[in-house]
């Protein structure tokens, strides 16, 4: 904010370097990130303290949810920016948030705390010492960087800051099954990256700068084939991030293989910073080439929409099953993609929002599900109505928010996608969202009559009490059933009480069609050729 | 002229490494990986325009400016940090793959199915 008043010097060079230091207001745009790095640091030094690391893990995840608080309140009066290294933008390399990325932040860190409750009940003192949460605020600090980050190349290290600690996270206890998944889990988002890093390299090359506001000015002018090719190769990167259909095979092959706790985050943060890259890179970075891709997205939502509550149908092992919920999520948000509309992009990073929180808690209260039962396969569970009926509630309601019914947050961007589609005529995206939301409560439930309505176990057993279940221990109950309830809780009110989140998701979604604010934030002059003038026309009346 | 050159040669690398990786062997796999990193490297510094014997430095002479032809500088600097942090997901890579290699007894990825496993229960018929 504070180098927009830099003029352009008509006859020397402009200046290059910002003169004065940057208002410290600004600093708030870096602070998540750099609460978790100094968080992780800290950790590190005093790795051989439970006690100390989780405390002070959860004290800076509290202080990331503070700043991103802060972020967010900021942001809704337009986008902040802050460049670092002293030289003015496209130089250097600016952190540039608006309502979308904070918004997305704050779940992130929401989901992040919850989790950290969650884990110290099953946390084994040797992963503590192994560096659990310091993997764990790095992963968050790549997640936020990802999120706020305004420089492309920027975003690519946060990718890798995410990956290298979600590696760390997924082998985390060193079971056979752990290190099966992580090969898969490894190489395939190891490969999108790279995918993604060519494109770069392209981009780069046919646009010559990286600040992705000055990158939506040059790539409205930009060839369009080459800029085709390169949303293409940006598509397959972050669609195999975000596990849409035809490359999602790496997700339900492991994120059941670590604790839960740990799919838990995963479920909630990883796949959603892929969805959200499309949306900023497909709509906001380059609109041209949204329109060409049209038609390979509405493919790509629809068959996601419809092979994922398929796969959640044939599976026996309950979180398996849940991953195939993530990868319903995830086209669900590509729907609003797909659609394209301010109102379809607004269903879809509400959604993604909500995903990040329904998402973690499903997989949280799957994991309370696998510590009564002492199993990770449907058959062998059953009869936990009986044991514990606040988790077969809460199971209930997540079931419903997966699937996008009513009491839930993920009604209203469900209705927002049926609004959309319907608006724009593509009711083959209106049929899928529709198909989706019913498989998936079929699914759903069926998993829960399995679980908790059945009797007992599968087989012969099935007419008899289930008498394998174990009640929760004091420490369960107190760090990871509370947080989890809390959580759910939260989901429900939201899903009551939904203006401030569909508001803010309206503003998100204006922000990103008219990206003429978020190129003034950084400083640089906006585009005003004729293709932009339409967007101009609409940010004269400024958001709120 | 020399971009042409380097085009052929980025374009082998990328035909090695995908002919590598979509190998069943985990260390073919790995190769194939550290191949495509080198290869993705060399698109980006070729992207970045070649430009010989012009090193971008500013000296008191050129008036506190880079006067052209200057090589692009930028380029270098991206490499540089893409080989880092390539080199540091390969290391990874290649323990995790030793690391399962011991565990799983297995370098071929189709007998890797633990997480999918091969005679997976049918799904469930009740309800």
């Amino acid at each position: 904010m504070a180098s927009q008043t830099q003029a352009p010097d008509p006859g020397a060079l402009p200046a290059a370097m910002i003169e004065h230091a940057t208002a410290m207001a600004d600093w708030v745009v870096i602070l998540p990130v750099v609460l978790c790095l100094i968080g992780g640091a800290l950790l590190l030094i005093m790795r051989k303290s439970r006690i100390g690391q989780a405390g002070l893990a959860i004290l800076v995840t509290i202080g990331v949810i503070a700043s991103d608080i802060a972020l967010l309140m900021r942001t809704l009066d337009g986008p902040v920016s802050m460049t670092m290294g002293k030289w003015l933008p496209p130089f250097g390399i600016a952190f540039t948030a608006d309502v979308l990325s904070a918004g997305f932040a704050l779940a992130a860190a929401v989901a992040t705390l919850v989790v950290l409750f969650y884990t110290q009940a099953e946390l084994q003192l040797r992963e503590v010492r192994h560096g659990f949460h310091a993997l764990v605020l790095l992963m968050l600090a790549g997640v936020s960087g990802a999120f706020l980050t305004g420089d492309i190349f920027n975003l690519y290290v946060w990718f890798e800051v995410m990956l290298i600690a979600s590696f760390g996270l997924m082998i985390m206890g060193g079971r056979k099954i752990q290190l099966d998944a992580a090969v898969k889990y490894g190489f395939l988002n190891f490969l999108a990256t790279t995918f993604f890093l060519v494109a770069l390299g392209y981009l780069y090359g046919l646009v010559g700068t990286l600040n992705m506001a000055d990158i939506v000015t040059a790539a409205a002018v930009a060839p369009k084939v080459p800029m085709a090719a390169i949303a293409s190769l940006m598509l397959l990167a972050f669609g195999m991030k975000a596990a849409a259909f035809p490359v999602n095979a790496w997700l339900p092959a492991s994120y059941h293989a670590p604790d839960p706790g740990v799919s838990a985050l995963f479920a909630g943060l990883l796949t959603k910073v892929g969805a959200y890259t499309l949306l900023r890179i497909l709509v906001a970075l380059m609109p041209g080439t949204r329109d060409w891709l049209g038609p390979v997205l509405v493919v790509v939502a629809t068959t996601t929409l419809i092979i994922a509550p398929l796969g959640a149908l044939a599976q026996t092992n309950l979180r398996r099953a849940l991953g195939f919920f993530v990868i319903g999520g995830i086209g669900a948000i590509l729907a609003g993609l797909a659609i394209g509309t301010p109102t379809g992009i607004q269903g879809g990073a509400i959604y993604a929002f909500n995903s990040m929180l329904v998402m973690t808690a499903f997989y949280l209260v799957a994991g309370l599900v696998e510590r009564v039962t002492g199993e990770m396969d449907t058959r062998q569970m059953g009869g936990l109505y009986a044991v514990n009926s606040p988790l077969s509630i809460a199971f209930l309601v997540l079931v419903f928010a997966a699937a996008g019914l009513p009491p839930s947050l993920a009604f209203w961007p469900k209705l927002l996608l049926v609004e959309g589609s319907v608006a724009s005529g593509q009711y083959w995206v209106l049929a899928a969202v529709l198909i989706n939301s019913i498989l998936t409560s079929i699914a759903g439930s069926r998993l829960w009559a399995h679980i908790f309505w059945r009797q007992g176990r599968a087989g012969t057993h099935s007419e008899q009490p289930n008498d394998r279940l174990r009640p929760l221990s004091p420490t369960y109950r107190g760090f990871a059933a509370v947080p989890t309830g809390a959580l759910v809780l939260a989901i429900v009110l939201l899903g009551l009480w939904p203006n401030p989140v569909f508001e803010a998701g309206r503003l998100a979604a204006t922000g990103l069609v008219d990206p003429v604010p978020y190129v003034a934030a950084t400083g640089l002059a906006p585009a005003n050729d004729a293709a932009q003038g339409g967007a101009a026309m609409a940010s004269e009346e400024t958001p709120r | 002229m020399i971009e042409t050159a380097y085009a052929l040669l980025i374009g082998v690398f990328f035909a090695t490494a995908v002919y590598l990786i979509l190998s069943k062997a985990v260390i073919r796999m790995l190769l194939g990986v550290a191949v495509l990193g080198n290869a993705v490297n060399l698109l980006i510094f070729t992207a970045g325009r070649l430009t010989r014997e012009a090193p971008p430095i500013v000296t008191a002479e050129s008036g506190e400016r880079l006067v052209a032809p200057y090589a692009n500088p930028l380029p270098q600097a991206l490499i540089l940090t893409a080989i880092v942090i390539g080199f540091a997901m390969f290391t990874f890579l290649l323990v995790l793959g030793y690391r399962a290699y011991q565990e799983l007894d297995a370098d071929n990825t189709d007998t890797m199915r633990l997480t999918e496993p091969e005679k997976a229960p049918p799904p469930p018929t009740t309800y």
